[in-house]
């Protein structure tokens, strides 16, 4: 009696183990694991199923992205790496130069990704000419995000030059508003700072500075004048910024506390998430002056082995770019699908300006990687830069100072 | 066989740890060492490359504000918490009514983990929502409390988070030691007619000098790993006011992928460390000769 029972259980279980021919499998490593983007890639995980793939779900939280890229380091150590990785930017080329990525250019050229993805966004998805990684949505940076009923009550129009902005953030600060919500965070002070200097260095300025490291404009009269508008940008932030995040920051925005924010259109996700209305409540703008900066995440591929793990990997990439995920998963991220042919009937105003204003940069070639976060620059050089950055905006140091301190920086980085 | 078991097995119980020992902490030592050497970026890599890692931690300025910060939040955190934890213990040492709830309430934050004191410590020195804010409601509106937002001044914030921390532990150490004084010899000053501070200062703590080195010991190691403080409390801003060496490491290794850079300045940490333990060892070999 004993023995049939256990030879039925023993019958089932290997009936469940049995292997079936090939069935994709991918197991993904990311730190999407709050709220909206959570659901952003639990959209991913159901389509990879309906397409009949077993998805093994790997998402390690903390320290944006740290703790992941940990668990990334000791998985290939051990020879042993998940198929797809949330990585971005030259990230991805170190990794590669580290010999560990796949090569699914198989997949990108039946899709035709080189047709749909701008050109410059497609660069960072390739490894020495083949394709290695998956873009999956397109911030923006550059943005200025702005209480409606505040620059209404005190006569102000969204600022379109750096002048402007400062005159309106006068205005506001004698009118006892705080003109610019910000976090003392590092990032965060990256970010306005590489906002100032794309508007004050123009597109050219921006590439030769933050994605070529020429030294002679790390350190031009122009670059001064951005430190000299960062000290301007400090005293239009109220005191207790510190170490503030920036959805509080968002949220000082929303309340009427404050009238400006300079952030991604992560910042969206806030307000839509409030129940405000773009355009009418709150106001969303390019940054003054040209160009366009972008914060692409993206799906770095792995060398896996097994036939069962490399269809996953290419069903994976395939969806990623898929029309239908780069729909749903923006909508749920508040980001833009990188494809340029998603139509967008469904999206808020503000991701339909991005949209038009990427693809109008793609063509005049103002379509520029985010150095604060981490598209432009590897991780040693981009932090040797912020830690400057950081160090003035959170000092009384001279501009002048701080470009020379920035020229040794980069130098001493490398 | 008895007598061989009866000799051997204390060296065979403590091999496993001894091996473990070597290997994870002296080996580790050893491989950092070596990657501090390289080139390293992400991953580690294993060609001897020269000192050029130590040169560009020493051209850092992050760096030197870490090593400035480590003497400042040091030397502060282990006077400021010896004298107080010396003079609460000497306090509580005047047969007080209720000493065992004082002990235990002083005593208490050391329960706590120091991510708990530095997020509690973060709210309580924020000028919008702490001390400040409160002072300046019951109508001193010019009182100013911003150490933790001042780049000058917010290394002190975290020595005082630090010091609230450890310093009713230090209490405690002291506590102890005034108790094993002998009372005979204080009784015998008492007959004298010796004042009471000239007791303590004369024949109390002196006789406690042990006491004094193992609170030294344990507060110089708490203030060299210091981490979880700044991270919870600062963040090691504003700016980059607040590194220490430890949170300057953890961001070349983890943030930035420049393992090499990130294990020279774990070496020079453990040199440091050196500097303070090995005067400490040799005194205690010293003090106790073997056979």
């Amino acid at each position: 009696m004993k023995l049939s029972a256990l030879a039925a259980s023993s019958a089932v279980l290997f009936a469940l183990a049995a292997p079936v021919a090939a069935e994709p499998q991918a197991e993904v490593l990311h730190w999407w694991t709050s709220g909206g983007e959570a659901k952003a890639v639990g959209v991913l995980q159901e389509e990879f199923s309906a397409n009949g793939g077993t998805w093994t779900d790997m998402p390690v939280a903390g320290g944006g992205g740290d703790a992941a890229m940990t668990a990334l380091r000791a998985r290939v150590l051990s020879g042993n790496a998940p198929a797809a990785v949330q990585l971005k930017g030259p990230a991805i080329q170190e990794w590669y130069e580290e010999g560990v990525l796949a090569d699914i250019s198989s997949v990108a050229e039946a899709e035709g990704w080189a047709d749909v993805l701008p050109a410059s966004i497609a660069e960072h998805m390739k490894c020495e000419g083949h394709w290695c990684a998956a873009p999956v949505n397109v911030h923006r940076v550059d943005w200025i995000w702005a209480n409606a009923e505040v620059l209404a009550a005190n006569g102000i129009e969204m600022p379109t030059t750096w002048d402007e902005f400062n005159a309106a953030a006068d205005k506001l600060k004698e009118a006892g508003v705080i003109p610019l919500a910000h976090g003392g965070q590092a990032w965060q002070d990256a970010t306005v700072f590489e906002v100032v200097a794309l508007g004050l260095l123009g597109p050219d300025g921006f590439k030769k500075a933050f994605v070529d490291l020429d030294a002679d404009t790390l350190s031009s009269p122009e670059m001064v004048a951005v430190f000299d508008q960062m000290r301007k940008m400090r005293g239009y932030v109220d005191e207790n910024f510190p170490g503030r995040d920036w959805n509080l920051a968002t949220a000082m925005v929303m309340n009427g506390e404050a009238a400006f924010q300079i952030m991604g259109d992560w910042a969206k996700g806030e307000f839509l998430a409030a129940g405000k209305v773009p355009g009418e409540d709150f106001l969303c703008e390019s940054a003054p002056g040209d160009g366009y900066l972008y914060n692409v995440d993206s799906f770095a591929m792995f060398e896996v082995d097994g036939d069962d793990k490399k269809a996953g990997q290419e069903l994976l990439a395939k969806l990623i770019v898929g029309p239908n995920f780069q729909k749903v998963f923006n909508l749920n991220k508040g980001s833009i699908p990188v494809r340029t042919d998603v139509a967008l009937d469904e999206f808020d105003s503000c991701a339909k300006k991005s949209s038009e204003d990427m693809a109008a940069a793609s063509e005049n070639g103002s379509l520029l990687p985010s150095y604060a976060h981490g598209m432009a620059l590897r991780g040693a050089q981009a932090g040797a830069i912020t830690d400057v950055v950081t160090a003035h905006f959170n000092s009384d140091m001279s501009s002048e100072d701080a470009v020379k301190m920035l020229a040794e920086a980069v130098a001493n980085s490398m | 066989m008895t007598v061989w078991l009866e000799r051997n097995l204390p060296r065979m119980v403590l091999a496993p740890s001894f091996i473990a020992v070597l290997i994870f902490v002296y080996g580790f030592i050893g491989w950092t060492a070596w990657v501090s050497l390289t080139r390293s970026k992400l991953m580690p890599r294993y060609e001897i490359d020269g000192f050029i890692q130590y040169k560009r931690l020493f051209a850092s300025p992050r760096w030197d504000t870490a090593m400035d910060n480590l003497y400042i939040f040091g030397g502060l955190f282990i006077c400021i918490s010896m004298v107080l934890g010396l003079l609460l213990a000497i306090m509580l040492d005047q047969r007080i009514r209720i000493e065992g709830a004082l002990r235990t309430i002083y005593l208490y934050p050391m329960a706590l983990s120091m991510i708990v004191t530095g997020t509690a410590w973060k709210w309580i020195m924020n000028p919008g929502l702490g001390i400040q804010e409160m002072v300046r409601g019951w109508g001193y509106e010019s009182f100013t409390f911003d150490w933790i937002v001042n780049p000058d001044r917010a290394i002190y914030a975290v020595v005082i988070a630090g010091i609230w921390q450890s310093s009713g532990f230090v209490m405690a150490l002291f506590l102890a030691g005034l108790r094993s004084v002998d009372g005979e010899i204080i009784k015998a000053a008492q007959v004298d007619g010796i004042p009471t501070w000239r007791i303590y200062t004369a024949i109390i703590i002196p006789s406690m000098a042990p006491i004094f080195l193992s609170a030294f010991i344990v507060l110089a190691h708490l203030a060299i790993k210091a981490f979880d403080l700044v991270i919870a409390l600062t963040g090691g801003g504003p700016g980059y006011a607040t590194d220490l060496p430890a949170t300057y490491m953890y961001a070349m290794a983890f943030s930035r992928g420049d393992l090499g850079q990130a294990a020279s300045s774990a070496m020079v940490m453990m040199a440091v460390v050196f500097a303070i333990v090995v005067p400490y060892l040799y005194s205690e070999l010293r003090a106790k000769p073997h056979d």
